[in-house]
This record gives structure tokens, sequence and C-alpha cells, in this order.
């Protein structure tokens, strides 16, 4: 069909429809609930493909452009598009969210049909904040994100589930209000609201600063990056397995989308200014949180922790770029970062989302997530026992999974920047492979535990589809990564690009603007 | 003065609710105790009536200002907007009221007419063109609801409710005349325009005018029960019958955020740098100590209360701005906390039954199970509140918020969002209540037609409202084109 269809909007309101659609049907007739979810989400996915495969992957132009007013009072549109970088994370929204529901079908009890539209509205809305070019749609689906993983987490959570939830609603709440607050400033520079526009926007010095500091806040809680990730071992914790699935697969990387999408290409002088500070809290995520995930007694705690470690990869090989310009004066190896960066976000949904599912696997048998209460489950769940070996290698960093691919590339780009970043940020190789080993180890190898272990019966044939696709997914990401490369590489040599025009000659009509926001801040009388 | 019958068209509106008023008034009297029921209808059918005739007035003068009786009187877009909203949250006042004050034997037709009549009052106010006329509308409406809030007779709480709320504003209308007094006195006008002109002339230089502008804020705040004159809001709200805390924490803010436009951006443009710096300690201190103590609040209206007085800051933030996006922002923001506050109270009214007050938080709980529309209503509302997208709430941030960074005062709108984070709390924990407890009690839940159908509008009108605000946002800057 014609590009010109609005693929993008059917992808954002299919699922959110589609949720409703379920929710309204309830739950006496909750079989049928489940079928119609599941034929929403395989529809999203459905009508998600044109967005790859229609893709024209020669340019960094925006693509699947959609506009019309929305607010037209103050500018706002609703401006849909995607570029290298978002459309292969919007497919894997979609992608993921089927798993989701199939993973939920049996085990979900409490108002099944309930959680499976509160998904299928999240994917919607995930969509659009991948999708969004402009600032306050972005901002409102980004915000409107909280609300169903609130309930989700809230209603179908664990034991301390009340607590967990309201720490990552609050969390999250307080990153991105001071990245509205930086919004409508750049409005108000700009004269619009288009993410377009702010990046061609000339910014001062404080300005920038200020305004990177507010996207530093949104972005790091989400991520998150150290100090700021404590909310994310609770909310994993105590997610229900779907809930965890999603946190770790696609709304961490909100945040790493965040960053490229805004703080780099709007701010590049002051992300020029204060790489050193993201590398070093990058650094710290990926080597204290691996050496904090090695001591877990908790499954999902663990890769919780994990998953903190690899976005460290993936922030570092962000903020890498500018390290890699100044130590070699080129920015060949900047494009290898970023694309390793996006590399590791993908193949860490796939793998963190198997992995999480896992969990769900053993804990919807056992009701446990504590490592000791297992031992020798391969003894009774052979196939299973095989599948998390396999996700388990991939997540310490095998060759041949997909979770080599963007570790190496962001090694190999560090290596340029800086021979003790690289050598620390290798240290994961190690640590991964310690806390993931470890724990297989004394989960599904040794002696059967207990006799609970030993009554445990091997994967059904849904678990198993669940996971065989993945483990599909991450082999194939592995083995030949080329395809995705492809589609990333005009939009992150454009990034790159971008990133390195100083914004400061052009601001040199404005170069009182930093002054003028320090002025700002001060000012206590309005203008008449 | 001279009269011409084109003054009575301009204010038909009015005209239709005192009618109304009377109607009940003299029905009362002689329908049989049995058909007493008829009070209802009537009152719906003149709301309806009003509403239209507001849809009338305002289609037949289109966008020009129109002055009657010899100027004391305006209707203009801002009015014709205003009315409309306060018709509809009284309509859905009385929708929800019914079954709870029927079970109370508080159904009176007398409890029409006291709202019926503050109603009036709130128009007259919407639409005053002078000091006079501000304050006839002003005392009106307070006159009634110091008399709504001691509804219950038997009600020690409310009796003493309505004693706090009655001395305090008294107190506050006095600031206000005595400010009034003194405007009165350096410009030698009560009529908004020339005082405009009188004050434009003379500037900053008459001192009696900006001790008189001190008062007349004061009054307002008082009205608006902004911070350090606060203190009645959360005794009225909890001591007053939940419907009557529903009527007034929603109906009286529009008029007073009318009062505030009509004195302050009619009358008293010239002054805008003084009021507005005051306006700014108002509004921080309003957001800060709301939100703050709204968190050790166990009773559900008395957190209410102080959420008003959180959202109280917001508004002053668009007025404060002094542009016409800013006023059009705080009007945006004074309707959309119209209505949620109606629903808020609203769910509270329903979820009370015979002999039993729903006013803890932990009376909240489980309502997810007991009812899970009611419950979808209420979490759209605290969300709402709580300023999170996609509901209307959000966008009347957004809209504030935007005023004041375009004057300039990033730090305030810094201020403003930390204090919103600290409100999410509460917001989030009625939410919690609602969805991740177990139901304490199983009561039943109001199942009446009316109350079901308002409650849908108002939670609904959260949603719809805040995913497409265009059209009423262009009505508010409509009513501000300079």
């Amino acid at each position: 069909m014609l590009p010109e269809f609005p693929w993008l909007s059917l992808v954002i309101w299919l699922p959110i429809i589609g949720g409703l659609a379920v929710i309204a049907n309830g739950d006496k007739n909750a079989e049928l609930s489940k079928r119609i979810a599941l034929g929403v989400a395989v529809a999203a996915f459905a009508v998600s493909l044109p967005l790859w495969f229609m893709f024209d992957a020669s340019t960094a132009a925006m693509q699947f452009v959609e506009r019309a007013d929305w607010i037209p009072a103050i500018k706002v549109e609703y401006s849909l598009g995607v570029d290298g970088i978002s459309m292969p994370l919007i497919l894997l929204t979609t992608f993921i969210t089927i798993f989701v529901i199939i993973a939920g079908w049996d085990v979900v009890t409490y108002r099944p049909s309930y959680y499976m539209g509160a998904f299928l509205i999240m994917e919607g809305i995930m969509v659009g904040v991948f999708s969004a070019l402009d600032a306050i749609l972005f901002y409102f689906f980004w915000e409107a994100m909280l609300i169903p993983m609130f309930l989700i987490i809230g209603v179908w959570g664990g034991p301390n589930r009340v607590y967990a939830t309201i720490k990552f609603f609050l969390y999250t709440f307080f990153g991105s209000v001071f990245m509205l607050i930086a919004l409508i400033y750049m409005y108000f520079q700009a004269d619009s609201f288009s993410i377009l526009d702010f990046h061609a926007l000339p910014l001062g010095m404080t300005a920038q600063v200020l305004i990177f500091i507010a996207f530093l806040l949104a972005f790091a809680v989400k991520v998150p990056m150290f100090p700021v990730h404590t909310w994310l071992p609770d909310a994993h914790v105590e997610a229900p397995t779907g809930g965890s699935v999603i946190l770790a697969a696609i709304m961490l990387k909100i945040g790493g989308y965040g960053f490229l999408r805004f703080s780099l290409p709007i701010t590049p002088d002051a992300s020029a200014e204060l790489d050193g500070l993201i590398i070093a809290l990058s650094l710290i995520a990926v080597v204290y949180i691996g050496l904090v995930a090695l001591v877990q007694q908790d499954m999902k705690k663990l890769i919780a922790y994990s998953s903190i470690a690899h976005m460290g990869f993936v922030t570092l090989g962000f903020f890498v770029v500018f390290a890699i310009v100044r130590h070699t004066g080129s920015a060949d190896g900047a494009v290898m970062g970023i694309e390793g960066g996006m590399v590791q976000m993908i193949s860490h949904g796939f793998i963190s989302g198997a992995l999480f599912l896992c969990v769900g696997v053993l804990y919807d048998r056992m009701h446990t997530r504590q490592i000791a209460d297992y031992g020798g489950v391969i003894n009774t769940m052979p196939w299973f026992g095989a599948f998390v070996v396999f996700f388990a290698m991939a997540n310490a960093g095998l060759p041949g999974t997909s979770g080599f691919v963007g570790e190496f590339m962001v090694i190999l780009a560090t290596f340029r920047a800086d021979f003790w970043y690289a050598l620390l940020a290798a240290t994961t190789l190690i640590l991964a492979a310690a806390f993931t080993l470890w724990m297989v180890k004394r989960v599904i190898f040794g002696p059967v535990g207990n006799e609970q272990v030993a009554a445990l019966k091997d994967l059904n044939r849904r678990e198993a589809l669940n996971l065989g696709v993945l483990a599909v997914a991450t082999l194939a990401i592995g083995i030949w990564p080329k395809p995705l490369v492809d589609v990333m590489e005009p939009s992150i040599v454009h990034l790159v690009e971008q990133v390195q025009v100083s914004k400061l000659a052009t601001a040199g009509v404005h170069v009182d603007a930093g002054a003028a926001v320090a002025a700002e801040l001060v000012q206590m009388t309005p203008a008449d | 003065m001279n009269f011409q019958a084109i003054d009575l068209f301009t204010l038909l509106p009015e005209l239709v609710v005192l009618i109304t008023a009377c109607t009940v008034l003299i029905a009362d009297l002689y329908l049989p105790k049995e058909e007493r029921d008829n009070n209802q209808l009537i009152t719906f059918a003149g709301l309806a009536a009003a509403l239209a005739a507001v849809g009338v007035v305002g289609l037949s003068f289109g966008s020009e200002p129109t002055l009657a009786f010899g100027g004391a009187f305006i209707r203009d877009p801002m009015s014709d907007l205003l009315k409309g909203a306060v018709l509809v949250v009284t309509l859905l006042a009385f929708a929800y009221s019914a079954r709870y004050m029927r079970e109370r034997e508080m159904w009176v037709g007398e409890f029409h007419v006291l709202v019926l009549f503050a109603l009036l009052g709130i128009m007259v106010m919407i639409s005053a063109n002078g000091f006079l006329t501000m304050y006839l509308g002003l005392e009106l409406l307070a006159l009634c609801l110091y008399a709504l809030v001691a509804f219950n007779r038997d009600s020690g709480a409310g009796a003493e409710a309505a004693m706090k709320y009655f001395v305090l504003g008294a107190l506050g209308s006095g600031m206000l005349l005595y400010g009034v007094s003194m405007i009165y006195g350096a410009t030698g006008a009560i009529g908004f325009e020339a005082v405009a002109a009188a004050v434009a002339a003379d500037g900053m230089d008459n001192k009696i005018l900006v001790f008189g502008l001190v008062f007349v804020l004061i009054g307002i705040a008082f009205k608006f029960g902004a911070v350090p004159f606060h203190m009645w809001i959360p005794d009225v709200y909890q001591g007053a019958p939940a419907p009557v805390a529903l009527f007034l924490s929603s109906a009286p803010k529009v008029a007073a955020f009318a009062m505030a436009a009509r004195i302050l951006v009619d009358a008293l443009p010239a002054l805008s740098a003084d009021w507005s710096e005051i306006l700014i300690i108002l509004s921080v201190l309003s957001m800060g100590i709301g939100n703050v103590v709204a968190i050790a609040q166990s009773n559900i209206k008395r957190m209410l209360g102080y959420s008003t007085i959180s959202h109280v800051g917001f508004i002053f933030l668009g007025l404060l701005a002094g542009s016409s996006e800013g006023y059009a922002a705080a009007m945006f923001y004074a309707v959309a906390y119209a209505l949620m506050a109606a629903g808020a109270f609203g769910v509270l009214v329903m979820i009370s039954h015979q002999g039993f007050e729903a006013e803890n938080l932990d009376d909240l709980k489980g309502l997810g199970e007991r009812d899970p529309w009611l419950a979808a209503m209420m979490t759209m509302v605290m969300f709402s509140m709580a300023g999170v997208p996609p509901l209307v709430g959000f966008m009347a941030k957004l809209l504030v918020l935007q005023a004041i960074i375009d004057i300039g005062l990033v730090w305030l709108a810094l201020v403003a969002v930390a204090f919103s984070i600290v409100g999410a709390f509460y917001y989030l924990r009625v939410v919690k209540m609602i969805y991740f407890d177990k139901p304490e009690i199983d009561a039943p839940v109001d199942g009446t037609r009316d109350a079901r159908i308002a409650v849908s509008i108002n939670g609904l009108s959260m949603l719809v409202l805040g995913m497409f605000p265009a059209a009423l946002l262009s009505l508010c800057q409509a009513a501000f084109v300079a």
C-alpha cells in the first residue's frame, strides 16, 4: 500500500482501541477477551511490519510522516514520523507485546481481560512515544504510559506492590516534569513544538546545560542510570511477569531513545561538555551494579540489576561519541558506538524479556523467586533448562547471540576513546557471565533441590512457543545483525554529524541566550 | 439610568434561573408532600433552559461585549463560557445529590432554592461590570452558601462549619468592601471601565489606590481560599453535607475566577505589576501548603479541600502572567478544576448511603471491585488532578506553565512542578485505595440513573477535554483577545 497511508496512527490507535474493547468485554467471557487481545496484538504487529518493509534505509529523513493540527492555539501538532532509530524500537514493542499476552494466558486469573487490555493500551502509548515528532505529543504519550503501568504493577503485582508502584510512578514523574519545563522553554525560543525544529535551534551554553540536565533527569530515571535506578529492582520484583517483560524490554529503551532524540541533537555542546559525567555513571552501572547483581538472592532482582548494567552499556555507547572525536579527531568510531548501543537495546529487549518469561515459568509453578528454593530444575524440565542456559549465555554476551554484537561494538568504539574506559566496560563480560551463569548453576543444575522441584512439569506448548521465538530472534541478530544495522546506519550517521556541529556558533545572534536564562531564573518581576 | 427592554434579553439566563428559583419556592409550598419530587423536575428544566438561554444570548450578540443597565452588567464571550460551565456543573451537582439528600430527608424545596440563588449570585458575579454589581452577586452567593453548609440541622459539625465560614466569609467580604471604598475614593468611579481609566491616568502615585488594591486582593484570596486565607476551606468541606461540599468546591471557584479576572484584568490592569507580585506569593504558598498538608489528611473531604488550595495556586499562576494567554490558561484551569472537583465529590456522594458518610480515604478501598465503572471515573479524576496526560488536568497545567515561562518566570514554573510531584502522591494514594486494596465494606453504591449519567459525563469529560482541548481553549482565548 502507499506510504501515505497513516500506518503510524494505525499502530498507535489499533491496540489502544482494541485494549478498550477487551476491557469492555470484561471477564464474564474471559476466553473471548483473551482471544480478542491476542488478535489485536498480532494485528498490531502485522500493521507495524510495513514500517520495516517500506522503510527507505538510504535516508535519515523522517518517514511515514503524519501531520495534523491538534492544539493550534499553542502550535501543538499531532505529528508522527520515524527514522532508523525509532522504527526498530516500534517493531520491538509490537513484537514483545504478543508474548506478553501469550504469557499471561493461563496464569493471570484475577481479571484477565483488564490485564490484557492494560497491556494493549500500553503498547499503543509506547509506539506513540517512539513516533511522536511533536514535543508535547511526545510528553503526552511519555506520561500517559505511567497510568497503565502503575495499575499493572499495583493490581497484579507481588506482596510489596503498593510501595513498588508508587515509587515507580513518583520517580518517573519527578524525572519528567522538569523535561516539560525545558520543552516549553524551547518552544519560546523556536516558536514551535516540533522536535526537528528543536534540533536546529541555536542555544547558548548555559541554556544547553540547563536543558541537558532537565532531559538527563527524565531519561536517566527511565533508563535507569545509577544513582536513580533504585525504583527498577523494586518495580521488577513486584510486577507480574508481563509487567517485568514490558518494563525491561521496552520501557527502559524509551530512556535510551530519549537521549538519542533529545539530549544529543538538541544540546550537543552541553553533551560534549558533560559526557564525562554520563560515561562515569555508565561505567559505575556496568561495574558496580554488576557486582550488586552477583549477590542477589531473588532471580527477578538479579535480572533487574543485570538490566541496569546492560543499559549502562547503552548510555556508554551513546556518549562515548564525544570522547572518540576528541581523541581521534574523526567520528568513524562514533557511529559504531551509537549503533552498538542501539543493537544492545534491541537485543536486551529480547534477552531480558525472555529471562523474565523464564522466571515467570518457574514462578507460576513454584510461587517463589528465591534462587535457594530451586536446584536441579533441568532434571525435571529439560527443555526449559536448555532455554534458560541459552538466554543466560546470551545475557553474558556469548558470540553468536545478539548480546555479543552490541557489547562488542560498544567496547570496540570505547577503545578508540580511552583504553581505561574500554577496560572497565569489558569487565561486564566477566561480571555478566558470573552473575548469570552462577544463577543458572544454582537454579538449573545440580541435584534436585527439593520435592517441589522434583514434581515440576516441563514447558507447555505456549511457553515453549514464546521462548522458542525469542531464542530465534536472539540468534538471528547475533549471527546476522546486518539488516538491523543497515536500517539504523543513515539516521545514526546523520545524528553523529549533528552532534559535531556546535550550536554555539550559530547561536551568535543569541550569544546572551545563556545569560538570559540565568537572568530569567532570578528575575522576580514579570514583564509588562 | 435608562431602562431598555434589550437589557432584559441580555440577562435572559439570569432571569431564567431567578424564575426557576421562585417557581420552586412557590411550588414547594403548595405541592403535597408526595409530589415534591416535581421540584427536581422544575430545577432540571430551569437549568437546561438557562443553558439554552446562554447559548441564544451568546449567539445573538457574538463576540462583541454587550452592556446592560447603564454599564453595570456585561455580557461577553467570557461570561458566556463561564455561565455555561457553572450551569453544567450545577446540573451535575443536582444529579449527584438527589439520592443522598433524599435518604437524609434533605431533598426539600429549600435545598433547590438555595442552590439556585447561589447560582444566580455566581452568574451575576460573572457578568458584573462594576464593584457594586460584583458585591451584590458575591453576597447573594455567600449567604446561600452559609445556609447550605448548615443544611443538615442536626449536625454539630455542619453548624460549626457554617459559623466558621460565615465569620471568615464576612471578614473577607468586609475586606473587599473596604478596598472597594478606597478605590472609589481614589478614582471616584465604581464601574470597571471608569476605574481603569482613572487608574491609568493616576497610576501608582496614588497610595490610597494601592491600599485599596491590597484589600481587594485579600477579599479575592479569601473567596478563592488561597493561603494564607485558606483556613476555612478544609473545615467547611468536612463539615458540610457532601453534596453541598460538591457544589461549594466547584461552581464558586469559577465565580472567584470571574471576580479576579474582572477586577484585576478589567478594572486594575494598570496596576498589574503590583498585583502580580502579590499573586506570586499567594500562589507559591498555596501550592506549597496545599499539596504538603493534603498528604497528612486521612479525611478525603479535607484532603480535597487542601487539593483545592493547591489548584488555586495554579490558577493564580495563569492570572499573574498578565498576558492574554495567561488569563485564558487560568480560565481553562478554572473550568477544568470545577469539573474535576465536581467529579471527585460526586463519587463520594455516590458511595455514601443511608447512615454512612464516605469521608475517609479507607472508605474508597476496593471500589475497583465494588463498582468498576465508578472506580474508573474516580481514577480519571484523580489522575487529572495530578496532571497526568491524557487527562484535562495536564493540559490545564501545561497552559499555565507556558504562560509563566513566557514572561520569564522559569523559577516559578520549577516550583510549581516540584509541588505537583508532591501532589501526585496523595492522588495516587486514592487510586491505590480504589484498586490495590480489598474492600472493607460491601455497601451498595448509588445506582440511580441520573447519578450514573452524571458521573460518566463528568469522568469522560476529563479524557475528552484532555485529548481535544483545542475547542475549549479557543473559547477561553476568545474571551481575552485584547
